[in-house]
């Protein structure tokens, strides 16, 4: 385990080192900077801003000077907004996308779950066809479109519920709805099908053969088994959802991190650019070595390599 | 019902509904099992074999129905029996082994969890009792350290091994009869006799009858007390071992004979196989099922299903070869 | 055992001549073998909830490509006078050519704040939309088949360095790449349409061509993820030994036996990936980066409509249902295919 762990680690650095070089030059190459677009600006301006931020040496200098700042855990100031540090404003937005992110992924689960294992136990009958209907129709709405339509709906012509900010418990029911509602039905599909699998499997047969009741049979027996698929989709999801949605978050006025990214990557605000994705990275390299421990406990069979 | 049977099987129907239609897979299936006596039931892949088996502790599988017949379990009568009393049953008073220990044990929990989940459910033992109770079942299956092996997962052990433990769990509570779905078919075959000598060990040991599901006639001869032959969902043959073997009947059962190799024949005769292919179960034919791929074919075969043939003691066969024999001697006799 | 005595069935000499092969064989029936293709192909065709999606998706289709070219508005036509009408409404300039006994074809979703006829915007768009979603799909399944088939079939240190690459890819978060990309390729591919015998690049559009170049780049990792896994346990399989014993090529081996193998799986994720190419799509519309400006697609129109919410609602419904529709379609089709072509469900 402890070796497993090292070499987990190490493969992270390295992966989080590669991006975080990729982006630096593909970032770079990309025409257009930080201060272009300030028409207010002078050009003698402009050259004074680029020289304080170290922008005007030769880019591999450029690379070595910022990659030696952050082993040392300083992710710079901000290029476009004055005086922030870049972890202050990753530190300010994340927890906004995480909060909204993980409630959304957990209401995808607790409903996914017991619905796609419901379908599965009534195959055929009209609980799994109107199971399966909401799923498939709920996989197809992309979320752009349950934010606007739900947005006009509950929002505008209804007016009940809130539709901008997070200032309030009711002000998460739309964003969580958009967020929550393809997952929920992926994982609802997901959970059925992994559940007809099980259910036909040998083991099954043999807990029946044993006497075991139906609801032993689901809870102890199938429902560890199936569960599996569902969390190899769930760490790549929490890992998107977390990072915060861009649509999302500007249709509801959400200043979560995913508006902030976009914004940052429009504005060419280098450091906050990179401070992102850095973290970013690696909060998807922290989630999936997550879920892999997570399988292991979860499935003997699996071995961590 | 015969109160001397721990077992009844007496007409037993039963079919598959698909969307492609009724898949009658019995088609009046009787056999009866007495107490302490091994019963093998020969016959080749969906033949029906392990249908009716399962139907005996009411394992049918989806969408199959159990469309007419009486089914007896010392005594009771299992048709009427609901989801609960039958529940009470399995695993207790029946118990069964599968054919491949490979996926017929969840992978998810360690052998000694999957041991005990029985015992715990069908006796009123607590969990430390049942876990020395596990561990005893494991030595009696011939399991070397037990300890180490009830915390082991099954992919941690071999084919071998994982069919002992199902075994385990099978005679966990001390069944009166044993089902075993050709439980060495996926074995190797020096493993294959260990499992088996096993077995028959163990029966005389606890007293329970056994129906053995195979379509090896080897593994029957050197096992089973009776044997009934099934073909296409019908039983075309019943009788004693020796019944069977040395004054064999019906055609399918002379075809299977000549199929297995036999190492004491001194002659080096050739195996002949059995040429064509099962029926269609969708349209059973209404003659005698094997009648299309019978050497010795009658008219008579096509149209009709031949009755059963009494010839000696509890020696019964269904073929038109048998009537036409006392249809003949009888017109000798009249003439 | 029911006993009776079978010689009280009136039995005649002549049921017992041996029966005739012809006659025996009238009784054997054989089901006509049937080809892996044909048999899927039955399969989904029996399948109701398939065909009507496939219906569905072909009316789409012929809306999308047919009948803008007939229609009397084209999508980037301005007409003066008619800014902002609602559905079925005419301009004044429009009611009096109609007192005049003129026609003049209604407008069936209104227009829009510059005076396009929206009904012929919306079939614009989703002629973008399933040009994107079915362009950026082959570009996935078959970059990402073959990476993935290669990476699992040879194992190894390829194996290893192939999935590290795909491990670093998928890290890298996609709107950075997507927006940088598209960025990064704007100028050039500008200036490359200058060239003669590039000018189809004006027709196609800088930002559809840079939007197919991010799938091309990004998205086929999931696809390749997935035909890698698959491979690895196919390819422990005995067909696969024997094809090598008869001394068939990697190559061989890979496409014939390994990928056909996996159809299912494959037709599945490409009929998945259509709905996220066309959302991709939109959110790319969404951040000015999508299709180029008059040319719409249901992304762009949808974001559009966000403005004028309160008062033309159905300008954000009809390209919101239309591209809702439009995968539904697909999502369907696709299960069918995949009952229909997974040779494991074969009964």
């Amino acid at each position: 385990m402890a070796k497993y762990i090292i070499k987990r680690v190490i493969l992270a650095v390295v992966t989080v080192f590669v991006v975080a070089t990729i982006t630096f030059f593909l970032m770079n190459l990309v025409p257009g900077g930080p201060f272009i677009t300030e028409k207010s600006i002078s050009v003698q301006a402009q050259e004074a801003l680029k020289e304080k931020f170290g922008l005007d040496k030769p880019l591999i200098v450029q690379y070595k000077n910022y990659m030696l700042s952050i082993l040392q855990g300083d992710f710079g100031l901000s290029l476009r907004q004055r005086g922030r540090t870049v972890s202050d404003i990753i530190g300010s937005r994340f927890p906004i996308s995480a909060r909204l992110g993980g409630i959304s992924m957990v209401v995808a689960v607790v409903i996914g779950v017991p619905l796609g294992s419901v379908a599965a136990l009534n195959r055929g009958k009209w609980g799994d066809k109107v199971i399966t209907v909401i799923a498939t129709c709920g996989a197809a709405f992309p979320s752009f479109v349950i934010c606007t339509v739900g947005m006009y709906i509950f929002g505008v012509h209804l007016g009940w519920l809130p539709t901008m900010g997070l200032t309030a418990p009711a002000n998460y029911i739309l964003p969580v709805f958009a967020l929550s509602f393809y997952p929920m039905a992926y994982i609802t599909r997901l959970m059925r099908s992994s559940m007809l699998d099980v259910i036909g499997q040998d083991y099954m047969r043999t807990a029946r053969a044993k006497g075991l009741s139906q609801a032993n049979r689901l809870f102890r027996q199938a429902l560890r088994n199936a569960i599996l698929p569902v969390i190899t989709y769930v760490g790549p999801m929490l890992a998107y959802l977390l990072a915060g949605t861009f649509v999302v978050e500007k249709i509801f006025v959400i200043p979560g991190l995913g508006g902030q990214f976009v914004s940052s990557i429009l504005n060419r605000d280098y450091t906050v650019i990179m401070g992102t994705t850095i973290f970013l990275a690696t909060l998807v390299i922290v989630i999936n070595a997550l879920v892999d421990i997570a399988y292991k406990f979860i499935d003997p069979r699996v071995q961590l390599k | 019902m015969n109160n001397d049977y721990l077992v009844d099987i007496q007409d037993e129907r039963l079919s598959f509904f698909t969307p492609a239609g009724e898949v009658k897979a019995l088609g009046g299936v009787s056999m009866y099992v007495r107490e302490g006596e091994v019963l093998g039931i020969v016959g080749e892949s969906g033949s029906g074999k392990s249908v009716t088996a399962y139907s005996l502790m009411g394992l049918t599988a989806h969408p199959g129905k159990l469309v007419g017949g009486d089914l007896y379990f010392n005594g009771h009568h299992i048709n009427g029996m609901n989801e609960r009393e039958m529940r009470k049953m399995r695993g207790n008073e029946v118990s069964i082994i599968f054919q491949d220990p490979m996926t017929s044990l969840n992978p998810v929990y360690t052998i000694g969890r999957q041991i005990r989940e029985v015992i715990l459910l069908h006796t009123d033992k607590n969990r430390q009792q049942a876990n020395d109770r596990a561990r005893e079942l494991l030595r009696l299956v011939g399991i070397n350290e037990p300890d180490k092996r009830l915390k082991q997962y099954p992919h941690e052990l071999s084919g071998g091994m994982r069919q002992r433990v199902m075994i385990a769990i099978a005679l966990a509570c001390e069944p009166k009869l044993l089902i075993a779905d050709e439980p060495t078919t996926a074995l190797d075959v020096t493993i294959q006799a260990q499992i088996l000598e096993l077995m028959m060990d163990l029966k005389k040991q606890l007293n329970m009858s056994i129906i053995l599901i195979t379509h090896d006639l080897g593994v029957v001869a050197g096992m089973c007390d009776r044997i009934a032959v099934m073909y296409a969902g019908k039983v075309v043959e019943s009788g004693t071992t020796d019944e069977i073997f040395y004054n064999p009947s019906h055609e399918y059962t002379k075809g299977l004979l000549q199929s297995v190799p036999n190492l004491n024949d001194r002659d080096h005769k050739r195996l002949v196989p059995i040429e064509g292919l099962p029926v269609d179960m969708l349209n059973p034919p209404a003659g005698c099922p094997f009648a299309p791929r019978c050497r010795s074919c009658m008219k008579i075969c096509l149209e009709r299903m031949p009755e059963y043939t009494q010839l000696e003691g509890a020696h019964y066969s269904a073929c038109w070869l048998l009537d036409k024999a006392k249809f003949e001697s009888q017109g000798k006799a009249q003439s | 055992m029911t006993k009776k005595n079978p010689l009280s069935l009136q039995l005649k000499v002549e049921d017992f001549l041996p029966a005739t092969d012809a006659e025996k064989q009238s009784l054997v029936q054989m089901r006509p073998g049937v080809s892996f293709w044909k048999d899927a192909m039955r399969r989904l065709s029996k399948n109701k909830v398939a065909m009507v999606s496939l219906a569905v998706i072909v009316i789409i289709m012929l809306f999308s490509f047919v009948v803008p070219s007939l229609y009397p508005y084209k999508y980037e036509q301005q007409v003066k006078g008619s800014e902002n009408l609602y559905p079925l409404k005419y301009s004044q300039q429009e009611q009096a050519r109609i007192d005049a006994g003129e026609k003049v074809f209604p407008h069936v979703l209104g227009t829009d704040d510059l005076g396009r006829d929206y009904a012929v915007r919306v079939m614009m768009g989703s002629r973008i939309s399933l040009l994107v979603g079915l362009i950026a799909s082959a570009l996935i399944l078959i970059i990402g088949s073959i990476y993935g088939a290669v990476a699992g079939f040879f194992g190894g240190w390829a194996d290893m360095i192939m999935m590290r690459i795909v491990d670093i890819i998928y890290t890298v978060p996609d709107i950075l790449m997507i927006i940088l990309i598209s960025f990064a390729i704007s100028e050039p591919m500008k200036n490359l349409a200058n060239q003669p015998g590039f000018h189809w690049i004006q027709t196609v559009g800088v930002n559809l061509i840079s939007i197919f170049l991010v799938f091309a780049l990004l998205y086929w990792v999931g696809m390749a993820r997935i035909v890698r896994s698959q491979v690895l346990t196919l390819k422990q399989n005995e067909f696969v030994t024997a094809a090598r014993a008869l001394g068939a090529s990697s190559g061989r081996i890979i496409g014939r036996h390994l990928l056909t193998n996996c159809i299912g799986i494959l037709i599945v994720t490409t009929t998945l990936q259509i709905p996220s190419a066309i959302f991709t799509e939109s959110f790319l519309s969404f951040l000015g980066l999508g299709v180029a400006i008059p040319m719409p697609s249901l992304g762009s129109l949808a974001s559009d409509a966000l403005n004028g919410l309160t008062s033309y609602p159905y300008r954000l419904l009809a390209p919101a249902l239309l591209i809702s529709l439009i995968i539904l379609s697909f999502n369907l089709f696709g299960d069918g295919l995949r009952d229909a072509f997974d040779p494991k469900l074969k009964h």
